[in-house]
């Protein structure tokens, strides 16, 4: 192990994830399928008033965010996280394949678009390019 | 009223569903349109549509064939509430996805989902269904899309 002064070096850096999304299978899907070590989840939401109540509380780094959800969606989250922490990493993981919701959902401040359905690797290379 | 090449739009949703999320493409047989409200099956994940297009589109399927679905997407809960999310998100995701032709003003609804063969669906007085025949490993499911 590479060292100075008996600390680790290029010790990777944990994120806290947030999981949002109305479906139980798509949240558990998620969890599953990414990869990342230095991705610690803080909780899951079912929609976006659960989402800001637990990110609240949380302070996520990293939050996937599905849009059509009910009593608060994605769209609107968005923007709310954002102005919480302007910092936070957003992947919107949506069915919705119109470019203009993608763009708004860009200009309201996530940082990545991925359609449902996808594939596990879809997903990690999703996240590793929220990530860099 | 649908056009030849938005049922395709449905059509081709529905195949990319199964060829990524379940990993096995499903066989689609040749969509038919009919009066009235098609037989459903035990499970109906239903989607509301506004805006530019009114109707529904659904998604309706065995218990078994879901229970492989699940199975197939690494899911080891194959309750009541997973049936219920599952057939809701498919209808979701197959909708949500024909917003790539139809635009953002075709407007979906979050899903609700109907168990039982008699759930009542709500559909506009004199619209015409088309059918969407799946056909995936054994089992057969349909979609059902509304439109005005």
């Amino acid at each position: 192990m590479n060292s100075t002064n008996g600390k680790p070096m290029n010790r990777k850096r944990s994120f806290k994830l947030m999981i949002v999304d109305d479906s139980n299978i798509m949240r558990r899907r998620i969890e599953r399928s990414q990869q990342f070590e230095e991705l610690q989840l803080v909780g899951t939401a079912g929609n976006g008033v659960e989402a800001l109540e637990l990110f609240k509380r949380t302070d996520p780094d990293v939050v996937t965010m599905d849009l059509t959800m009910p009593r608060m969606d994605g769209i609107e989250c968005i923007g709310r996280l954002v102005a919480l922490k302007p910092a936070v990493r957003i992947l919107v993981i949506s069915a919705l394949a119109d470019k203009a919701t993608a763009v708004e959902a860009m200009e309201k401040g996530a940082n990545g678009f991925l359609n449902k359905p996808f594939t596990d690797r879809q997903l990690n290379e999703a996240i590793a390019d929220l990530m860099r | 009223m649908l056009y030849e090449q938005e049922l395709k739009t449905f059509v081709e949703g529905t195949t990319n569903f199964f060829e990524v999320a379940a990993q096995q493409p499903a066989s689609i047989g040749s969509p038919y349109l009919m009066e009235g409200t098609p037989a459903v099956h035990e499970y109906t994940g239903v989607i509301n549509i506004s805006g530019k297009r009114e109707g529904v589109v659904y998604f309706t399927a065995p218990k078994a064939m879901l229970t492989v679905l699940l199975m197939k997407m690494q899911e080891n809960d194959f309750s009541h509430e997973t049936m219920r999310d599952l057939v809701g998100e498919v209808a979701n995701t197959i909708s949500g996805n024909a917003r790539k032709d139809f635009g953002r003003d075709f407007v979906i609804s979050v899903p609700s989902v109907l168990s039982g063969e008699k759930p009542d669906i709500p559909q506009k007085p004199g619209l015409r269904s088309f059918i969407i025949p799946i056909n995936w490993r054994s089992h057969s499911a349909k979609l059902v899309v509304s439109l005005t």
